[in-house]
């Protein structure tokens, strides 16, 4: 690339260049100039100084942090939600699209599918009231785990320490299941039909064809998926957890992301909260490029 | 053909067919309940407790749209829902514009700088400043506390102009060199030409936006402590979990009091917020399931 062609590109491109410019800004301004933000985690923020002329004191945020009584409880509420999470709400689509794909009757299959999407476009604070009224003292699944003698009494469960992480997790099933189904289901249009065929005249039962046929058919999908899971692992639902929790929830419901926001915004404490975000997304980008590595290593299939 | 079937398989079909209902019914079933405790009875719907499949009425008790009238009397949600609308609104127009702007700008070809601009944007998918670096820029450009921040935030991600771009580049190229030949200008292309032939992809990309907008939260409760600038999901939250919000509701005593309407109230509110998003999905599914191909092949 010499200065002739840069000039020529310039010449020619100018008003390509020019009208780039609104989008370019506002990547500067919303995405970049945060990132400069996060000098923040490494001063004592007051507001005289700003972001650029705060007291410098290098680690001790983070040190504070690594030192608090909230750290283990923090760290082991978001990583407890996240795995639960993992292991419960990843693979229920992929079975819902399983079974949806083994339906023949279409109609049935589309009837089934629309009121599965239902949960997914409800607004998150309309599910937590929906989940705060059905959860309370009288509502109507606490009524239904004292009939079936899964509590011994009456009360409302949105208050009860042990209650939180199954409310939590098991409403993002019910949320989540059948729009995450709508990828695997795309996956299994594309595999090759003749493939069944062949496994027909081979003598492989249904059983045997979704292992050998239908499941390696839709694999780079369930990974590439699972690679974008694991690299969102500690991003925990926080709109969610902020509606559902309380003062007397915390103890199993206080993330890092929603501790982040009442000491940061509420308390106003901006380096320490800074550095505790901070911290949450190194961990977030370290898990999304390992999980990529290994994938990329023994499946061949990655993200990048 | 008909092909035989194994009495396994029947067994399989018929296990099948019951778990698709069981899921059926249990995603539909918490939404039905609000939509028949919303039009039942104040009295008999405080004293419920178990679902409620049927409106509950009896002898002078009549089913009631009496929840639906208090709703449409609270000036607070009738005003939330403006602001709701305006930011979708608003906000969907300018995501348009932008993201396809840029697209555009990055579906040249023939330039030198575009491909390490995506390079740049790209970044910014994995890695993000955080909410309190983020909160303090806003303050610094002096918008918190008004509409502008609700529509900044999250107006235009790389992801979406990611999308614009493939679709735009899927277009021949000899397209725009011939309007390029009669002297059309890059705007006049965009929005003459290369819109209107990809209108299916943005419909996509609006209809996401608006969606996600619609139901968005957190951003107003960081942002906004206005109370006429809140959109409808802050004002919800309060009806909904905090039960601040039920106080505004003209309630006299001669009608029974708050305690006995809290409940009808909040029913008929959710039924009331949700209707616009639970009347449209059914029609446009199959461009959700589109969105999410699209999605799926670019991440």
């Amino acid at each position: 690339m010499r200065i002739k062609d840069i000039k020529k590109d310039w010449t020619r491109n100018k008003s390509v260049y020019l009208l780039a410019i609104p989008v370019i800004l506002y990547f500067l301004i919303w995405n970049y100039l945060p990132m400069a933000g996060i000098l923040l985690a490494f001063e004592d923020y007051s507001a005289r100084g700003g972001i650029f002329f705060s007291e410098w004191i290098g680690l001790k945020n983070f040190i504070d942090f690594f030192q608090s009584y909230y750290l283990w409880r923090l760290f082991r509420n978001t990583i407890v939600l996240s795995i639960y999470s993992l292991i419960i709400n990843f693979p229920a689509p992929i079975i819902l699209a399983l079974l949806l794909n083994e339906v023949e009757n279409q109609y049935f299959k589309k009837v089934v599918q629309t009121i599965s999407y239902m949960p997914y476009f409800v607004s998150t604070v309309v599910i937590c009231g929906i989940i705060t009224d059905f959860f309370a003292y009288d509502g109507a699944l606490t009524d239904l785990l004292f009939k079936l003698h899964l509590i011994d009494q009456k009360k409302d469960m949105l208050s009860v320490k042990s209650a939180f992480r199954p409310i939590f997790v098991l409403s993002g099933t019910w949320q989540g299941i059948g729009y995450g189904s709508i990828i695997y289901l795309a996956a299994l249009s594309g595999v090759d039909q003749e493939l069944y065929e062949a496994a027909k005249i081979d003598g492989a039962g249904r059983w045997k064809q979704t292992i050998h046929i239908t499941i390696p058919g839709i694999a780079p999908t369930i990974i590439i998926m699972l690679i974008l899971t694991i690299g969102n692992l500690l991003n925990v639902a926080m709109e969610k957890v902020l509606l559902l929790y309380r003062p007397l929830t915390y103890e199993t419901a206080d993330v890092i992301s929603t501790f982040v926001y009442r000491r940061g915004l509420i308390e106003g404490d901006f380096g320490y909260s800074t550095s505790v975000g901070l911290f949450n997304s190194v961990i977030n980008m370290l898990l999304l490029f390992i999980s990529n590595a290994i994938s990329r290593k023994y499946s061949e299939t990655s993200l990048f | 053909m008909k092909i035989k079937e194994t009495p396994g398989r029947i067994v399989f079909k018929i296990i099948n067919t019951i778990i698709l209902v069981l899921l059926a019914f249990a995603c539909l079933v918490p939404l039905w309940h609000v939509l028949m405790a919303s039009i039942s009875d104040p009295t008999y719907v405080t004293q419920h407790s178990g679902l409620i499949l049927w409106p509950l009425h009896g002898e002078g008790h009549p089913v009631t749209l009496m929840g639906y009238q208090l709703v449409l009397n609270n000036n607070s949600l009738i005003r939330g829902y403006g602001n709701t609308i305006f930011y979708v609104v608003a906000g969907c127009i300018l995501c348009i514009v932008f993201s396809s702007l840029a697209a555009y700008c990055m579906s040249r070809r023939k330039t030198i700088w575009m491909k390490y601009l995506i390079i740049l944007l790209t970044f910014t998918m994995f890695f993000n400043g955080g909410l309190i670096p983020t909160y303090m820029v806003n303050k610094y450009l002096g918008i918190v506390n008004t509409r502008w921040v609700i529509i900044a935030m999250g107006l235009i991600s790389i992801f979406n102009i990611i999308i614009i771009r493939t679709a735009f580049l899927s277009l021949p190229a000899s397209l725009e060199e011939s309007a390029q030949l009669d002297g059309a200008g890059h705007l006049t292309i965009l929005f003459k030409i290369v819109l209107p032939l990809t209108k299916a992809t943005i419909a996509v990309i609006a209809l996401f936006y608006a969606v996600g907008k619609w139901n968005e939260y957190l951003t107003s409760a960081i942002y906004l402590t206005n109370r006429k600038l809140y959109p409808l999901q802050i004002i919800l939250r309060e009806i909904l979990i905090e039960s601040s919000g039920t106080n505004e509701f003209q309630v006299s005593q001669e009608m029974g009091g708050m305690d006995l309407y809290k409940k009808l109230i909040q029913y008929s509110t959710i039924i009331f917020a949700t209707l616009p998003i639970l009347c449209i999905y059914p029609f446009v599914q199959k461009y959700f399931v589109k969105g999410v191909m699209i999605g799926s092949i670019k991440g």
